[in-house]
Parts: C-alpha cells; sequence; structure tokens
C-alpha cells in the first residue's frame, strides 16, 4: 500500500510547500465578472486550462521575463492561475491562492515585465480563439492588479 | 541603453513626488509600453491623436526608461498642403519633451492670395508636457483619467506675412490640460483637452488677430475604438480661434484609422477636415502619418 501510495505521488505532480496563508476567495484582488457569455467566449473550464498553459508555456520563452519564473513552483502556478482565471471570468472556481501582493512579493516584477506578461497572455488568448473584445474585458479586470504586482 | 547619470539625476528628480521607490533600486530599462498605448503623434509632434493631444507620454518607455518618437505627417488638402516633421522624447512616463517643423504650402492658392505661387508658411512647434494624475491604461477600476498638463510655444518665421494679414504677433504660447482615459472592457479610449490659445489656424497665420488679440480657451478631444490590438479608428474634434477678420476661421474635426505595424512602426490615415484657410473654402482632404516610437 505504501508503495502504491508512492507511485500515486510520483503520478501527480507534486507541488512545493508554501508557508501556511488565509484561504479566500478575497485573494484574487478582484470580483467575478458575471456574464455565460464571456465564460463561453474562454470556452469554459478547458479553455481557460489551455490559456493558462499557453501563457505560462509562452514566458518561459520569452528573455524578457524568463528569469522571473525559474527556480518557481510552476506546478502550483498552473493550478492557482487556472483557479484565478476561472474565478475572475465567472466560471465558478473558488480561487485558493496568496493575494497578488504576497503572490509577486520579492519577485522584483517591474512595469515592462507585467507588460510582457499581458503580451504572452494576449498571445495564448488569440491562440484559443478568444474575440478581442473578450480579452480585453478580461485584462480589465486584470489591470489594476499592477499596483500589487509591480512592486518596485 | 543610454544611461548618461546627469540625465538619470535630472529624471530621478523630476519623478520624485511621485512614485514611492529610490530610482536606486529599479532597473532602467527602455520599452515595455502596450501596444498603441502611447497614442500617436499630432501635428504639433506631441503624443495624442493626430488633432488632439492626449495626457499620454511619446514613446515606449514605462516608468523606469527613457523611450521617444519621431513622426512625418502630410495633410493633403484642396489647395494647400501642411507637412511636419518631428520628435518626442518621453521620459520615465512622466515628463515629454517634443518639437515639430510644420511648412504649409499655399501652392496655387498663394498666387490668389497675394502671396506668390507656392508661399510657404513655416513654424516650429516646442512642447513639454506633465503627467500629473492618473493612468489612462491599468486604472481600470477608477474613473480618475490619466491627466496631463502641456505647453506648446510656436514660433512662426513669417513674422512680416501674418502681421500683414492682421494677426498681432508671430510667436504664440498654448497652455493645455488633457484628460485620457482607456475604457478597456470597452475597448474604447476617450480624450478630453482644453486648450488656452490665440494661435490662428494652429499658428500658421500667426497669434491673435483684429476680432480677438489674446488667448481664449479651446476644446479638443478624440474618441477610438480599438478593433485588434495592432488596429485603432476613431474620430477627432477641435475648436479653433476665430481672430482673424479677413479669413474666418472654423473647427476641425478628422476620423482615424492608425495601425502598430511593428512595435516601433504606426502609420495613421485620416479624413480631415479643416474648414477654410485663408478665406480658401472648404478645406477637407486626407491626413498621412508615419511614426517611430522606441
Amino acid at each position: 500500500m505504501i508503495l502504491a501510495l508512492a507511485l500515486l505521488l510520483q503520478a501527480v505532480p507534486a507541488e512545493e510547500p508554501v508557508d501556511p496563508y488565509p484561504v479566500s476567495n478575497a485573494n484574487a484582488g478582484t470580483t467575478p465578472i458575471r456574464d455565460p457569455a464571456l465564460w463561453r467566449a474562454f470556452h469554459g473550464r478547458e479553455g481557460v486550462g489551455r490559456v493558462v498553459d499557453g501563457m505560462v508555456d509562452r514566458v518561459q520563452k520569452d528573455p524578457r521575463i524568463a528569469d522571473i519564473f525559474k527556480g518557481h513552483d510552476l506546478v502550483r502556478l498552473r493550478r492557482v492561475l487556472r483557479e484565478h482565471f476561472c474565478h475572475v471570468l465567472g466560471g465558478g472556481c473558488d480561487y485558493t491562492g496568496r493575494t497578488m501582493r504576497d503572490a509577486h512579493k520579492d519577485m522584483g516584477v517591474q512595469q515592462a515585465d507585467m507588460g510582457a506578461l499581458i503580451e504572452n497572455l494576449q498571445a495564448s488568448m488569440r491562440a484559443e480563439g478568444v474575440p478581442f473584445h473578450a480579452q480585453n474585458r478580461f485584462l480589465a479586470k486584470l489591470a489594476p492588479m499592477r499596483r500589487d504586482v509591480v512592486q518596485r | 541603453m543610454i544611461r548618461p547619470l546627469l540625465l538619470s539625476a535630472m529624471t530621478a528628480a523630476l519623478v520624485l513626488p511621485a512614485t514611492a521607490p529610490p530610482a536606486e533600486a529599479r532597473n532602467r530599462r527602455s520599452g515595455g509600453k502596450l501596444l498603441l498605448t502611447n497614442g500617436v503623434s499630432t501635428v504639433e509632434g506631441s503624443a495624442g491623436g493626430g488633432l488632439a493631444t492626449w495626457a499620454v507620454v511619446a514613446g515606449n518607455e514605462t516608468r523606469d526608461g527613457i523611450g521617444g518618437a519621431g513622426h512625418a505627417t502630410l495633410v493633403a488638402l484642396p489647395d494647400f498642403d501642411l507637412e511636419t516633421a518631428g520628435a518626442a522624447i518621453g521620459v520615465n512616463d512622466r515628463v515629454e519633451l517634443s518639437y515639430a517643423r510644420q511648412s504649409f504650402d499655399t501652392r496655387a492658392a498663394g498666387a490668389a492670395l497675394g502671396l506668390g505661387r507656392g508661399f510657404t508658411f513655416r513654424q516650429h512647434v516646442i512642447g513639454a508636457k506633465l503627467r500629473v494624475a492618473g493612468d489612462a491604461v491599468f486604472d481600470q477600476d477608477r474613473w480618475l483619467p490619466q491627466i496631463a498638463i502641456g505647453v506648446q510655444h510656436r514660433i512662426n518665421d513669417r513674422g512680416a506675412t501674418v502681421r500683414a494679414v492682421g494677426a498681432r504677433a508671430s510667436r504664440g504660447t498654448d497652455v493645455y490640460v488633457a484628460a485620457t482615459k482607456l475604457l478597456l472592457a470597452r475597448s474604447l479610449l476617450l480624450d478630453g483637452t482644453l486648450r488656452w490659445t490665440k494661435a490662428n489656424q494652429f499658428g500658421l497665420l500667426g497669434f491673435g488677430g483684429d476680432r480677438r488679440a489674446g488667448h481664449g480657451v479651446q476644446a479638443e478631444g478624440s474618441a477610438a475604438y480599438m478593433l485588434s490590438r495592432r488596429l485603432v479608428v476613431g474620430a477627432e474634434y477641435r475648436s479653433k480661434p476665430d481672430n482673424l477678420g479677413f479669413a474666418r476661421e472654423q473647427d476641425a474635426w478628422d476620423a482615424f484609422a492608425a495601425l502598430a505595424v511593428t512595435r516601433h512602426l504606426s502609420v495613421t490615415a485620416a479624413y480631415v477636415d479643416l474648414g477654410d484657410i485663408a478665406t480658401v473654402r472648404d478645406q477637407r482632404g486626407a491626413f498621412l502619418s508615419i511614426q517611430g516610437a522606441f
């Protein structure tokens, strides 16, 4: 049985432990957009998953910001981003990640880095076939998070 | 990129009241603005639409760097040609310094006006703009627009001619306040600008006149809709003084499309109506502009 458990743990990519923090949807930093049409424009939970994976794959190849993600727990990042996007887009997910301020603490993100991240997100949404105006409704929710994301 | 110490010290002094962390803690870097969020170049060299100056700062730089833009614009009207070329520098997305050289070719109309065929008015426009509040792009949870104040000093080098047609001066200074807001959820950008000016036809026919000598408040504005990340369409309006008795002046408007060809290159095409100019009626035509930015 211990062997079976060990095999199971190996099969599911593990996240690194983080210091405990209060889990709350308030950590998402904004309220969900309640519009089923927008959720459909992102092709639901599967579409959001592809958008997140596409963005994380892209940022790792983007020489402007790849270094920021080196050494980060990308397994956890993909999961909390999926939750975050799904929550904000009205997909009914709970966000279990940290606040924007805590999640970006000491990452040294500059304004231009956030610009680069947005461009990668836009590219990923285009690849998913999310219409431009639906992309902008989502980005309008994320943009004010700059105040917590950009910390220098 | 270019990092002269003196300039860094100067910019640090300029932004001191604005941002909390000391400049040394941040890496200086170029670029970083999102596509088209620096607007395009006006005929006066400042960042904005084609006719209206916006509160955005020229160049692709963020608060951490220096950027710039250059432009060349042709306004082809039935009886006149206006050509402008200029450059602007943006410092820390806070301060903009701009220069434009305008030449206004009267072509055949020059002979009819008694100036001589092909008589060309020329003007220098030197501008400075300071962003004082807000962020047009990122403050999407607030109504506060990005607000900037600015000055444009114009030097017309046809002083004798503009005085002969009734202008009081060949130099003038505009002061303006601009408010610009991107309503991202609606893919819409709005600008409203108030300008204190005495310029006749943007200064090409001098400053002040027999009907009114001094400055007055004029309004300009733009509404632009983003069709895609690279393509924006919109319309602009700009009111102008009507200082000269010999040639009444109407407000100007345009309808434009701006395309970001690359991060560093954009082109703007517009249909523009400048009204009557120097008694020659209905000057409506094409506005074509190419801009480079870093």
